[in-house]
C-alpha cells in the first residue's frame, strides 16, 4: 500500500459562494466547532459528570419544591407568607447554580485533565491557533452545565406552577438565567487560569477553592438581595461578573498558549522559594537611604497606571456619588447643625457617638486608617483590585456629601473643607492613594501571565512591594495625619466657628 | 526541508537546547540520539512550532517556526513521546477528529483512515485476536487499546495528512517485536519518498542505525556529533577493523608479513591469535587485496577476511563520554 495520500487534501471548509469575510469567519470557527463537538461528546460519555447533573436537574428541583411547599404551609400558620415567597426566587437561583457549578469540574477536567493525560500535545501539534483551542474548550465547558442549569430552573418553575401556581416575574427569570450563565463563565474562565498553574487535576482541584469560595459568597449576597427583591442590584452583580469575566478571559487567552501549557513542575509548592521572593521584594536591599531614593521611587514608577486609575476613579467616582447623595438625600438644616460644636470634648463626643471611632485620639484614628487600607489590600487580591478602589472611593464620597451639606446651613463649603479635611487630608490622602494603587497593582498582576511579571512569583513580589511601601511610606504618613486630625484640626474648626 | 541555525531554548534560565545547527534534506532520515533530558523532545517541539525558540532560527518545510507556527504545524506530522489518546473515543472517532482539524475532506479522510488502518493491521480483517468481540479495532474505545495499539493509532494520526516533514519521538516504544518491525518498515518506506524529511528520536540504536542516513548525538542541549553512521564510526572508533582467519594455526612470520604489507597504507596490526590477525586500515579497498595477495603468494591458506562489526552503541557511548 502507498502511504502517501491518494489526492492532495483540499480544505474541508469548502467555498460556498459566500463573501470572503464570511468564508474567513467559517474557516476560523470550523476548528472551534470540531473541538467543541469532541469535548461535549467526551463530557457526555463520562458518567461521573452526567449522573450528578441529571440528578441535580431532575431530582433537586423536586426537593426544592417540596421544601417550598412545606415552608409555605408552616409560615402561613403565622401569617408570614412573605418570608417564604421571597425565598422562592432564591431556591430557583440555587436550583440553577448547582448544575452550573459543574462547569468548573468540566473545565478543570477539559484543560488540566488533558494536560495530565498528555493528550494535549497532539492537539497543540495541529494547525489550530491557541485561541481556537481555548474558545472551543471554553464553550464546551460552559454549554452543557448552563443548559443543565436552565433545565433545572425550568423543572423547578413547572413544578412550582403546578403545585403553588407560582410564576416569577419575567424580569426575575431573566436576571436569574443571566446570573447562572455569567457565573458559569466566570468559573470556567477562572478554571483555565487555575489549570495553567497546575499539571495535575488534583492540584487544580485544590486551587479551585479560589473560585468556589468567592462564588459561594456571591450566592449568599444574591440570596440577601432576592430577599429584599432588589433586582437592580442583581443586574449590577451580573454586570460586574461580566466585567470580571472579560478580564479573566483576557488573561485566559494570554496564559492558554503552547509554551505555558507544556510547562512542568509549576504546581510544586516551594515555600522556601516563595518566602525568598517575598523577602527580597520586602526587605530594603541597601539601607534606608537607598530605600527612599531608589526602591520606593521604583515601586511608585512601576504602579503609574494604577495611580492614574486610582486618582481618576476616586475623584470622578467620589465626586459623582457625593453630589448625587447631596441631591438625592439632602439633610434637613436642623439635622446638620454646627451649633453643638462648642469645644474639643464635644467634637470628640460627636465622633465617638457616630460610631466611626472608638475614641477621638491619634491612636484610634491611626488604627482605623491602617485597618481600612490593609483590608483594601486583602480585598484587592480577591477582587482583582476592584474592591480596593471602591473602599477608597466611599470616604471621598462621604466627605463630598458632608461638605456639600454645609452650603445648606450657610457655611462656605470650600472653607469648611479647608479647615476640617485639608490639614490632615493633604498627608492622609496621598498615603491612601499610594496604598490603594499598590493594592490594585497586586490585583493586576493576577491578570498578567508569568512572562509579563504575573503568576505566583509576580503576586508574591507585589505583596512584598505593598508591605515595603506600607511600612516605609504609608504608615509614617498615616501617623502624622492621625496626629494632625486629632490635635490640630479640632482647633482649626473651633477657630473657624468662632468658639 | 529542515534547517536549524543556532537554535536555543531556555526555561527560566535553564538552557534545554543550546545553540544547535542541523539540516535534514528531503528524502533523508536523521536520528537524534541522546540521554534522557538531553533536549531531544524540546528540539522536536520547537520544530513542530509548539515551543518558541529563545534564540536562533529554524525553518521547517519552508516556514519559520517562530513566526509561521500555524503553517509549520500544517506541514508537520508529529508523533509525541506519549501517545496521549482520548480514552473515551473510538479509534475511528479519534482519527476522524484529527482529520477534521487537518481539514481533510470527509471522503478522503475516511479512505485515508481505512488505508492506514489496513497498513498497520488494524482494519477488521486483521482483528483476529479479538474476533470474539465482533467489534473492529477502530470501533473500540481507545481506553481498551494495548500500549502497542495506542502507539499505532498515534502513528496513523501523524501520517493522516501525508506531511512532508515527520518528527517521530520514540515511534516503536512499547511495541511488540512484530509491531516494531512493521513501524520500522513503514519508516523505511516513508524514507523512499524523496520529498519527505524525517527526524527520528530514539534510544533504540540498532533501529537508528538501520533507518537513519545520518546520526546526531545531543547531550545537555548541545549537538556533540553529527554525521553519516560510517563516518561517525571512523571518526570516533578509528579506521575499520579487519579480521583475517587462517585455515591452520599461525605459522611463524605470518604476522610480520602482514605488518610489512599493510605498513605503507597507514594500517597496523591491532591484535593476534593462534589462527587470526586483526588489523585496522583507513582504506580497506587497497589494503585487503594486498594482504590476501601476499599471504597467497607465501602459501598461507586464508579462510575468511571480514570487517569486525563496530556497533552504533560504541559510537554513542564514546561520543557521550568525550563530551563530558
Amino acid at each position: 500500500m502507498n502511504l502517501e495520500a491518494p489526492t492532495k487534501a483540499a480544505p474541508a471548509v469548502r467555498s460556498t459562494g459566500f463573501s470572503p469575510a464570511w468564508q474567513r469567519l467559517r474557516t476560523a470557527w470550523y476548528p472551534v466547532w470540531v473541538v467543541l463537538c469532541r469535548e461535549i461528546r467526551d463530557t457526555l460519555r463520562d458518567w461521573r459528570i452526567v449522573v450528578p447533573i441529571v440528578i441535580l436537574v431532575v431530582g433537586f428541583p423536586f426537593l426544592a419544591v417540596f421544601a417550598a411547599n412545606r415552608g409555605l404551609a408552616f409560615v402561613n400558620q403565622y401569617g408570614a407568607s412573605l418570608i417564604i415567597e421571597r425565598l422562592l426566587p432564591f431556591l430557583m437561583l440555587v436550583v440553577g447554580f448547582f448544575p452550573s457549578s459543574f462547569s468548573l469540574v468540566i473545565a478543570l477536567e477539559t484543560f488540566v485533565g488533558e494536560k495530565e493525560r498528555r493528550s494535549l500535545e497532539s492537539l497543540l501539534a495541529t494547525p489550530l491557533t491557541d485561541l481556537q483551542i481555548y474558545v472551543g474548550k471554553l464553550l464546551a465547558a460552559t454549554i452543557p452545565p448552563v443548559l443543565a442549569s436552565y433545565l433545572g430552573m425550568i423543572t423547578y418553575l413547572l413544578l412550582m406552577g403546578l403545585t403553588l401556581s407560582w410564576w416569577p416575574p419575567f424580569s426575575l427569570l431573566l436576571v436569574s438565567m443571566t446570573l447562572s450563565t455569567v457565573q458559569s463563565l466566570v468559573m470556567v474562565s477562572g478554571a483555565v487560569i487555575v489549570s495553567s498553574q497546575s499539571t495535575s487535576v488534583r492540584a487544580a482541584n485544590l486551587l479551585a477553592s479560589f473560585i468556589i469560595i468567592p462564588m459561594a459568597f456571591l450566592l449568599q449576597v444574591e440570596a440577601g438581595l432576592l430577599l429584599f427583591a432588589d433586582y437592580t442590584a442583581l443586574w449590577l452583580i451580573a454586570l460586574c461578573l461580566v466585567v470580571v469575566n472579560v478580564l479573566l478571559i483576557r488573561l485566559g487567552i494570554r496564559v492558554f498558549n503552547r509554551e505555558q501549557l507544556l510547562g512542568r513542575d509549576i504546581d510544586e509548592l516551594n515555600l522556601r522559594r516563595a518566602l525568598r521572593i517575598f523577602w527580597q521584594a520586602t526587605w530594603p536591599r541597601d539601607g534606608l537611604k537607598a530605600l527612599y531614593t531608589r526602591e520606593v521611587p521604583a515601586i511608585i514608577r512601576g504602579m503609574r497606571p494604577e495611580l492614574l486609575i486610582t486618582l481618576i476613579v476616586i475623584l470622578v467616582g467620589g465626586l459623582s456619588v457625593g453630589v448625587w447623595g447631596i441631591q438625592r438625600f439632602p439633610l434637613p438644616t436642623e439635622a446638620f447643625s454646627l451649633a453643638a460644636i462648642q469645644d474639643i470634648e464635644t467634637i470628640g463626643a460627636m465622633i465617638t457617638q457616630s460610631g466611626l471611632l472608638a475614641s477621638f485620639s491619634p491612636g484610634a484614628i491611626f488604627f482605623n486608617n491602617v485597618r481600612s487600607l490593609l483590608i483594601a489590600g486583602v480585598l484587592a487580591l480577591i477582587s482583582l483590585g476592584i474592591l480596593a478602589l471602591l473602599l477608597l472611593t466611599a470616604p471621598i464620597a462621604i466627605i463630598v456629601y458632608i461638605v456639600g451639606q454645609t452650603g445648606g446651613i450657610g457655611v462656605n463649603p470650600w472653607l469648611f473643607l479647608a479647615v476640617t479635611v485639608l490639614p490632615h487630608g493633604i498627608v492622609e490622602l496621598p498615603a491612601a492613594i499610594l496604598a490603594t494603587a499598590q493594592a490594585m497593582r497586586m490585583g493586576d498582576v493576577m491578570l498578567s501571565p508569568p512572562e509579563e511579571g504575573g503568576g505566583v512569583d509576580g503576586i508574591l513580589r507585589e505583596i512584598g512591594h505593598f508591605v515595603k511601601l506600607f511600612v516605609s511610606v504609608v504608615l509614617p504618613l498615616l501617623l502624622l495625619a492621625a496626629w494632625i486630625e486629632a490635635r490640630v484640626t479640632p482647633h482649626l474648626l473651633l477657630n473657624f466657628l468662632g468658639r | 526541508m529542515i534547517e536549524i541555525e543556532e537554535l536555543t531554548k531556555a526555561f527560566n534560565g535553564l538552557v534545554a537546547v543550546d545553540d544547535i545547527t542541523l539540516t535534514v534534506q528531503p528524502g533523508e532520515v536523521l536520528a537524534l540520539l541522546g540521554p534522557n533530558g538531553a533536549g531531544k523532545t524540546t528540539t522536536v517541539r520547537m520544530l513542530a512550532a509548539i515551543l518558541k525558540p529563545t534564540a536562533g532560527r529554524a525553518r521547517v518545510a519552508g516556514y519559520d517556526v517562530a513566526t509561521q507556527g500555524d503553517e509549520v504545524r500544517r506541514h508537520v506530522g508529529m508523533l509525541t513521546e506519549a501517545p496521549g489518546l482520548y480514552n473515551r473515543m473510538t479509534g475511528r472517532e479519534y482519527l476522524d477528529f484529527f482529520g477534521q482539524l487537518r481539514e481533510i475532506p470527509t471522503p478522503e479522510r475516511r479512505a485515508r483512515i481505512n488505508d492506514l488502518a489496513e497498513w498497520f493491521k488494524m482494519a477488521p480483517s486483521w482483528d483476529q485476536e479479538h474476533a470474539e468481540n465482533h467489534k473492529p479495532v477502530l470501533d473500540r474505545r481507545l481506553g481498551e487499546y494495548s500500549k502497542g495499539m495506542a502507539q499505532k493509532i498515534a502513528l496513523i494520526r501523524t501520517l493522516l495528512h501525508d506531511p512532508p516533514v515527520l518528527l517521530l519521538d520514540e515511534p516503536t516504544s512499547a511495541m511488540d517485536p512484530a509491531s516494531a518491525r512493521l513501524v520500522r518498515d513503514t519508516i523505511a518506506q516513508l524514507r523512499n519518498d524523496a520529498r519527505r524529511a524525517i527526524i527520528l528520536c530514539t534510544h533504540n540504536l540498532p533501529e537508528a542505525e538501520a533507518l537513519a542516513d545520518r546520526i546526531a548525538i545531543i547531550r545537555q542541549g548541545r549537538i556533540v556529533e553529527q554525521d553519516a553512521t560510517p563516518a561517525l564510526k571512523a571518526r570516533l572508533l578509528g579506521p575499520p577493523l579487519m579480521e583475517i582467519r587462517l585455515a591452520k594455526p599461525s605459522q611463524n612470520g605470518v604476522v610480520a608479513l602482514i605488518e610489512r604489507t599493510i605498513a605503507s597504507n597507514g594500517a597496523r596490526v591491532q591484535d593476534t591469535g593462534a589462527d587470526w590477525v586483526r588489523y585496522s586500515t583507513p582504506d580497506p579497498a587497497v589494503t585487503n587485496p594486498a594482504v590476501l595477495q601476499a599471504l597467497t603468494a607465501s602459501g598461507v591458506a586464508v579462510m575468511t577476511l571480514s570487517e569486525v562489526a563496530q556497533s552504533l552503541e560504541a559510537v554513542y557511548l564514546r561520543a557521550v563520554e568525550e563530551s563530558l
